[in-house]
């Protein structure tokens, strides 16, 4: 079973890292967003609680990270769809390879590459307004990694579920961005009416951004986060769940 | 719908298999199949042929336990092909109507990957893969990216990797879809010699008659049921009646005055008037002279497969485009 799922953790990011469309396509769209909005939202926007010395650009930053992740977990996830229909997966689903297996490495392959990417722009922390200790961005690394782990295995669940593509691209737009844009990556929660505060709370994806921008800022103290402990929790819980339910689906046939 | 447990040497037994696609939104359930049973003994090859919507890719599908049948049973090497699905997966090779390479890999990464599925890691792989590499002539493009391939060498690498841990049965599922008839030659030459070369059984769809010919035996279907099982031969001697074939500057014309002056009945299908009756050759002189002009030439023969088709269900064996084909 290690043996299989290895092979398509491999497969994954062979894929990835040969395909530059891709590389690309995940990684500079959000990085120009956060350019843009944080530029141009920048001394217009202020965190309450804090004396204003929090720009849009440090704060849209774990947003970006995350949508970094969230936009390279769907490429690699959506492209299940065809795959199994007319591509590698056929093989794969009547090979002696275990359901369990095929979800093990699809889902690590795949989120194994969201982390490197949004890795990669955790390596600006500095240009962005952060200052974090070695094992804050260490901490935020790991909440990355979490965060990839969850938005993945979801996007696999969805994937496996969806009869096209287009099916799947409907879904992120009425449901992944959503889930993003309500999660405090673009607005904090202390300003949101009291409804949408209530969604921000069950989101699963607002644990990873808070556990993000506490472990790069401890000192700036974003109001009405739960503590960093607590979040890294939830979110390894709430990532392990998804994990386990996309193997249920996929097994379930 | 049980039947009889399985015999020995049956490489695959099939008995009593019945599919039904579930109704959807649009359309209603659909029985895909419906009490199918044949076996197919070791080393032979059959063929299942019928038109779209017959039927047979979802019986290739059940085959390579992609699907579960809702009712009947497969038997793989005398193994239950759902019960003892992992058994039976080890002992099959699967080729698919769709590329199942990756075309971002490289052709020698592929079979590689393929060999880890099926258990092989270390030595062992990088010996069965120098093995295939060798078999199917690909030393030259081992490292190319399998997009860069043509359609031949794409479908000898699917092949490759379908017989890479060595299975007992091979399951193919349109194989030479989108060949030339140079490669579809090619690639059936190369499946030829590996059934000479080891005790390979192979089950095939196809709606091409020529492939259909050079196989052992036959399993014709038609709208989700078997309706014929024999050698090539054999079903075509039960067909009685030769054919006659006229070409025509104007066959609807040609048509109605045989019929009038000769009481020769004919049928026209795809600009061509066919004849179709026991004697048929003795026909052969009378419309040459009766119509020297508007037959253009007439062509007599043994009854084909198609006849076969034509004689089991009153239609043609024609392949339908879009509209109207499930499975």
């Amino acid at each position: 079973m290690i043996l299989a799922a290895a092979t398509l953790f491999e497969r994954e990011i062979l894929r990835f890292y040969r395909d530059r469309g891709r590389v690309i396509g995940a990684f500079l769209p959000p990085v120009l967003f956060w350019l843009l909005l944080g530029s141009g939202l920048g001394s217009s926007f202020r965190l309450p609680g804090t004396a204003g010395s929090v720009g849009f650009l440090q704060f849209f930053f774990a947003g970006t990270l995350l949508l970094i992740v969230l936009f390279t977990s769907v490429f690699a996830t959506i492209s299940i769809i065809e795959d199994r229909k007319e591509g590698f997966l056929q093989a794969v689903l009547v090979s002696p390879a275990s359901r369990l297996a095929v979800v093990l490495g699809k889902v690590a392959g795949a989120s194994a590459v969201g982390f490197l990417q949004g890795l990669a722009f955790l390596l600006f922390v500095r240009q962005a307004g952060f200052s974090p200790s070695l094992s804050g961005w260490l901490v935020a690394a790991l909440a990355l990694f979490l965060s990839s782990l969850g938005l993945t295995a979801l996007g696999f669940s969805i994937a496996w579920k969806s009869s096209s593509t287009q099916a799947f691209h409907a879904v992120m737009n009425l449901f992944l961005l959503p889930l993003w844009m309500l999660s405090g990556a673009v607005f904090p929660l202390q300003t949101a009416p009291s409804w949408l505060r209530f969604v921000m709370r069950i989101n699963p994806v607002s644990y990873g951004i808070a556990a993000i921008q506490e472990s790069l800022a401890p000192a700036q103290g974003i109001a009405g986060l739960p503590h960093l402990g607590a979040s890294l929790a939830i979110l390894a819980l709430m990532s392990a769940a998804l994990a386990a339910f996309a193997a249920f689906i996929a097994s379930r046939e | 719908m049980g039947g009889a447990p399985v015999s020995g040497s049956a490489a695959v037994s099939v008995r009593g298999l019945s599919f039904m696609y579930p109704a959807a939104r649009k359309s209603p359930a659909l029985l895909a199949l419906s009490g199918v049973s044949f076996d197919a003994e070791k080393g032979t090859s059959l063929g299942l042929l019928g038109p779209n919507g017959s039927g047979k890719s979802t019986l290739f599908k059940i085959l390579a336990t992609a699907a579960y049948p809702a009712s009947g049973s497969v038997f793989i090497l005398g193994r239950d092909a759902v019960r003892e699905r992992n058994a039976v997966r080890r002992s099959l090779g699967v080729v698919f109507q769709h590329p199942s390479l990756d075309l971002k890999l490289t052709v020698s990464e592929n079979i590689r990957f393929q060999g880890r599925l099926y258990g092989l890691s270390g030595s062992a792989l990088s010996k069965a893969v120098a093995v295939a590499v060798e078999r199917f002539g690909l030393a030259s493009c081992a490292g190319s990216a399998a997009e860069t391939l043509s359609g031949g060498m794409r479908r000898r690498v699917e092949l490759a990797k379908a017989l890479l841990h060595g299975p007992e049965i091979l399951i193919l599922d349109e194989p030479t879809t989108g060949l030339d008839p140079v490669a579809r030659r090619e690639f059936w030459r190369h499946l030829q010699g590996l059934r000479s070369e080891r005790s390979l059984t192979i089950l095939t769809t196809t709606h091409l008659m020529d492939e259909a010919e050079a196989l052992d035996r036959l399993a014709i279907l038609d709208r989700g049921q078997m309706i014929a099982l024999g050698a090539p031969a054999e079903l075509k001697a039960a067909v009685s009646g030769d054919v006659l074939s006229i070409e025509s500057s104007e066959p609807p014309k040609l048509q109605a005055l045989m019929l009038d002056r000769l009481g020769i009945k004919s049928r026209l299908i795809d600009g061509i008037l066919r004849v179709e009756q026991p004697g048929a050759h003795k026909l052969f002189p009378q419309i040459v002279e009766s119509f020297p002009e508007l037959a253009q030439a007439v062509h007599f023969s043994k009854p084909s497969l198609e006849d076969v088709f034509i004689a089991k269900t009153g239609r043609r064996f024609e392949i339908k485009k879009g509209a109207g084909a499930a499975a």
